[in-house]
């Protein structure tokens, strides 16, 4: 299943619906960071609240978007990772490490917002 | 009495020690005269029982009164059961028992000991009433001895499942009050931890704070750690991946009085120092975070 890009504003949001294939990952890695550029997008939000299982690929595959992003001028923000989830990734050593991270859509919003009003 | 019949006899005697029942009285009817001479007697055997548990100093923890009340109806559902052979009621029974009584202080071997007394008791009256009639008795404890050890099984197993069910619920209890997540502003946490934390409330530790965070929506949690004199280094490999989960969910986490053992424990297994977020006090830590929430503590004098 493919994972839907939407725009809202200057930020684009991927939501996650289900477990997702290793192809479905990669097919999203590369619709986010071609349409970061396109819509002159400054931030993207990948939210992953439907996951009840992160397995090594997905996490690394989401570390890559966040550092591709970067590298495309924008700030990536993982929203939405479950307790239980976050303690089995951290238990097999898949930290997202300098990858920011927050409790939801809402908060991942907040933190994206205030860090434009800091650059601009 | 020639020879021969004597030696047959004891022949018959022999095998019904080993357990042979004659065919012409069924174990159940032998039952039914044990359970008649049991009502007939229970006046005087149950004295003679309350007597024995006053002796072999059971119970002591019961008034007299109490220990009559209860060898009663104890004496009642044996009986019952013995008809019956139906141990729902008498199970039922001693968890009810157990339930009055473990919290007066009695012991597994009180209880199992009267239970054996009183059986002990009944087969005495046995023997004395059928003293005369040696293969008629060798039947009636047949008959008797099966009973009265299921009997005894039940109502010892009944009383430890009840015990352990209380432990459980206390335990249950402990845990919950031992790991309190408190919320001290809007956004933020704090998590104080006392006295030594194993493997399993560690993780429970991580559980309700994981779920805190997502509950109370908080952006930062200081969990203080002076109550904890020292941890291993499961432990503390544990606490470095609860700061490390709490980050996945958004939150950054304080964590304060350190003591010097556990700073030893933490550089031993090599922290990365760059994740965790330390202050030596309470008091620091709430302040950092205030600071990180944007909170600033005037005092009124200064607001004028």
């Amino acid at each position: 299943m493919e994972v839907p890009i939407l725009k809202q504003g200057e930020v684009l949001i991927a939501t996650f619906q289900a477990a997702l294939s290793d192809a479905d990952l990669e097919h999203l890695r590369r619709g986010l960071v071609q349409q970061v550029v396109k819509f002159r997008s400054r931030g993207v939000i990948v939210d992953v609240t439907a996951m009840d299982v992160m397995d090594s690929f997905a996490s690394r595959t989401l570390r890559e978007i966040a550092h591709m992003i970067r590298l495309r001028g924008a700030e990536t923000v993982i929203v939405g990772i479950q307790p239980e989830v976050a303690f089995a990734m951290v238990q097999l050593g898949l930290t997202l490490e300098d990858v920011a991270t927050a409790l939801d859509l809402e908060e991942g919003l907040a933190y994206l917002i205030e860090k434009f009003k800091n650059i601009d | 009495m020639s020879k021969r019949e004597n030696a047959s006899r004891d022949l018959e005697a022999r095998s019904n020690v080993g357990g042979e029942m004659v065919r012409s009285e069924a174990p159940s009817e032998l039952l039914r005269e044990l359970v008649a001479h049991l009502r007939q007697n229970r006046t005087l055997l149950r004295e003679e029982w309350v007597m024995r548990i006053a002796e072999t100093r059971l119970l002591t923890a019961m008034t007299k009164e109490e220990i009559f009340a209860e060898a009663t109806s104890v004496y009642d559902s044996y009986v019952e059961a013995l008809e019956t052979e139906a141990f729902e009621a008498l199970q039922a029974y001693a968890r009810n028992l157990s339930e009055r009584i473990i919290p007066r202080g009695v012991e597994t071997h009180e209880v199992v000991g009267i239970v054996l007394l009183l059986r002990d008791v009944l087969a005495r009256s046995l023997f004395a009433k059928y003293q005369t009639d040696f293969k008629k008795l060798n039947r009636i404890l047949d008959a008797y001895e099966p009973a009265a050890n299921r009997i005894a099984n039940t109502v010892a197993v009944g009383f430890v499942q009840e015990r352990e069910r209380v432990i459980r619920q206390q335990q249950e209890a402990i845990r919950e009050l031992s790991t309190p997540v408190l919320q001290v502003r809007e956004r933020l946490l704090i998590l104080p931890i006392i006295g030594v934390i194993d493997p399993q409330r560690a993780r429970q530790l991580t559980e309700q704070l994981l779920r805190g965070i997502r509950t109370n929506r908080a952006k930062v949690v200081v969990i203080d750690i002076t109550g904890v004199a020292a941890m291993d280094v499961t432990v503390a490999n544990h606490l470095v991946q609860t700061v490390e989960a709490s980050r996945l969910l958004g939150a950054t986490v304080i964590v304060t009085g350190l003591s010097p053992e556990i700073a030893q424990t933490l550089v031993t297994i090599g922290v990365d120092l760059g994740k965790m977020n330390t202050v030596g006090d309470l008091q620091g830590g709430i302040e950092q975070a205030e600071r990180l929430l944007g909170y600033k503590v005037v005092t009124l004098a200064e607001t004028r």
